[in-house]
């Protein structure tokens, strides 16, 4: 029983980080209607940027956090403005591709600057642990699930409540008719990847901060969170949450009964245990969990 | 078919824009190539003519995607699943069941096809963006199929593939021709291009059937193509089932010129090496492919015999320079996607047949 309690624990925590990914794409394909593959290259600029500030540089580790954050969001504002903004109104499958090629691109830039071998965060959260009861939850775990909570309500209160967000939600649902109400789509669309920027950079800490250390293949878990936004549904916060969430969890409770009750899937099934849960959930629901139906009309 | 424009001949009927060998230049054209090909395996070095063996190959499964992408409009990441199937079954079947090469390669394309018909109908219910990303499932499923069916795929280890290439008494990695003795690489180049003419040719002529104009009504709006008539559901599946038969022949081929392969090369990288290839040649065009296949296979090549004299790049990750080959050999990758796309999204063929155009009107270019 405590062993099933802190699987589901561990994959909260999992679930989390998988939402923060999440929540990027979510808010460009909200905005644009673009499915970002470039957002595991914000990931891993990110962590690396955090490693620079924080332990190259020794500044605090909040303040590298931010700066990371800050400079991110000036590259996904800028990716923006120089490639993306000229590909509007083209097919989506013209611009998913630019996207990969932007994640190529960005992916040699970080190895060419950090290198390929592992590197230390250092310990920014504290290894210690803190016990409830029987369950053992490390802070790192804590941080991901609050980082995530609060940028969940972040993202709840701007689109709700300012006049920036309404503009966001307007854009999504019409550009032209958005653009005809004085609404800066540009502005809205460059904010977008600015943010996406911002949160997939906040991601790679959670992500980096771990056992593993920080190494190229960070940007690889933006790949497994394509399933949550999936889950949850392209243009939906709240679904990229939930669905990181169940994905979190379901790919630790495969990992820990898996090899015991199914071995004939064979060794790390669990790694592709997202995938299948997607493609099973998109059969049945084929927007997601809390997707907008597409309305075809001829 | 906006082709007619840079035909020479005045295009009066349907029929006259459908031709295959619309004038008697074209033919010469194609004769030209022909020998041309035969010509090349003797011209190269053997680094070059098995490059030119890896780029038939890519170009057999560009043709495929090309199918499905291009003409259908169905963005599949999905493509290196296919190929590793490919790969797997005609190691398969031409190994442990020691089968002809024409079984193998027929056996690979059938395996294709089923997985492609089986999941094919699934596939139709989703559109555009949350397509491409279920078929990216599939890669890591497939991934995970490959590295645990050990008894056929050797596991994480790989698998060595010795195979026949010989078609009755004519064995391709063997060849003798008047007397002179052919490399394996010489062999294959005439194999795999020939192989490249013959798919190019059914593509071509699938892509002008009455099955190809569905294809391209349903890519060019889905709801009008279904509402003059066109069976969506069967046009889709078409489309899957040949595209993945094709993609898995080129797997097979694949392992049979390398002679190994192991799980790690069919991942999303090469799904996505795919579409760069049909979208760096021309989406939606017979030849583009096979230009895209020649160029990305190419580059990287070039890139790396070129390397040593560039004083920014360094030769191993350890030495010194801004960069390795292997980050700037994916990095102009990348770059070249984007450019493309960007500037260009009709690809080398649209360049090609401007070009032409341009030349044909000379001196008056307007």
């Amino acid at each position: 029983m405590t062993d099933f309690v802190q699987l589901i624990f561990a994959g909260l925590a999992l679930g989390a980080r998988y939402a923060l990914v999440a929540l990027g794409f979510v808010v460009i394909y909200r905005a644009t209607g673009v499915i970002n593959f470039a957002q595991g290259a914000f990931v891993a600029l990110g962590a690396y940027l955090v490693y620079q500030f924080g332990t190259t540089w020794a500044l605090p580790f909040a303040l590298a956090v931010i700066l990371a954050m800050l400079v991110s969001a000036g590259v996904g504002a800028g990716v923006e403005r120089v490639v993306l903004r000229r590909v509007i109104g083209r097919p989506v499958f013209a611009v998913i591709m630019i996207t990969v090629g932007l994640l190529f691109l960005l992916e040699q830039f970080v190895t060419s600057v950090w290198g390929h071998q592992s590197l230390n965060l250092g310990d920014p959260w504290g290894v210690s642990t803190a016990s409830i009861g029987t369950l053992v939850v490390s802070h790192r775990d804590v941080w991901t699930l609050v980082l995530a909570g609060v940028v969940l309500a972040g993202f709840f209160a701007v689109f709700r409540y300012s006049g920036f967000g309404l503009a966001m939600r307007a854009t999504a649902l019409d550009q032209e008719a958005a653009m005809a109400r004085g609404i800066d789509v540009r502005r809205v669309f460059a904010a977008s990847w600015a943010i996406a920027g911002a949160v997939g950079a906040l991601a790679g800490i959670t992500i980096a901060s771990g056992a593993a250390g920080l190494n190229p293949g960070i940007g690889l878990i933006a790949l497994a969170a394509f399933p949550a936004m999936i889950l949850g549904g392209l243009d939906s916060p709240l679904g990229a949450v939930l669905g990181g969430l169940i994905i979190g969890v379901t790919q630790t409770l495969t990992a820990g009964y898996q090899p015991q009750y199914a071995a004939w899937l064979g060794e790390n099934f669990y790694v592709v245990m997202p995938f299948v849960v997607m493609i099973l959930i998109l059969m049945v629901r084929p927007f997601g969990l809390f997707g907008t139906k597409e309305v075809a009309r001829l | 078919m906006s082709r007619s424009s840079a035909n020479p001949v005045m295009v009066r009927r349907h029929g006259d824009d459908l031709r295959l060998f619309p004038t008697r230049q074209k033919k010469v054209v194609y004769a030209a190539l022909v020998v041309a090909a035969l010509a090349l395996p003797f011209q190269l070095s053997g680094f070059w003519t098995s490059v030119a063996v890896y780029a038939g190959i890519a170009a057999i499964g560009g043709i495929g995607l090309n199918l499905l992408t291009g003409f259908t409009g169905q963005v599949s990441l999905g493509h290196a699943a296919f190929l590793g199937a490919g790969a797997y079954a005609g190691a398969y079947v031409g190994s442990e069941l020691g089968m002809p090469f024409v079984v193998w390669l027929a056996a690979a394309a059938l395996v294709g096809a089923v997985i492609g018909g089986v999941i094919g109908p699934f596939a139709l219910r989703l559109r555009g963006s949350y397509l491409a990303i279920i078929t990216l499932g599939l890669v890591f499923l497939g991934q995970h199929v490959f590295q645990n069916w050990t008894s056929v795929t050797g596991g994480l280890n790989g698998r060595s593939i010795r195979i026949p290439v010989a078609i009755g008494p004519v064995d391709f990695a063997d060849l003798e021709v008047l007397g002179h003795q052919l490399t394996r690489d010489q062999g294959y180049f005439i194999l795999v291009w020939a192989l490249v003419a013959l798919v190019a040719l059914t593509a071509k002529n699938i892509v002008r059937s009455r099955a190809g104009r569905a294809m391209q009504a349903v890519r060019d709006r889905d709801l009008a193509a279904e509402a003059i008539g066109v069976h969506l559901a069967r046009t889709k599946v078409l489309a899957f089932v040949l595209s993945s038969s094709l993609a898995a022949a080129a797997g097979a081929l694949l392992g049979s010129y390398q002679r190994f392969v192991h799980p790690g090369e069919f991942s999303l990288v090469l799904s996505i090496m795919y579409i760069a290839i049909i979208v760096v040649g021309g989406v939606g065009t017979t030849f583009g492919p096979i230009l895209g296949a020649v160029f990305i296979t190419g580059v990287p090549r070039l890139i790396e015999s070129v390397s040593d004299r560039l004083p920014f790049v360094a030769t191993d990750t350890a030495g010194g320079g801004l960069i390795t080959v292997y980050s700037l050999n994916w990095a102009i990758f990348g770059l070249l996607i984007i450019l493309f796309l960007v500037f260009e999204p009709r690809g080398l063929a649209a360049m090609w047949i401007r070009l032409r155009l341009y030349f044909r009107s000379w001196p008056f270019s307007y």
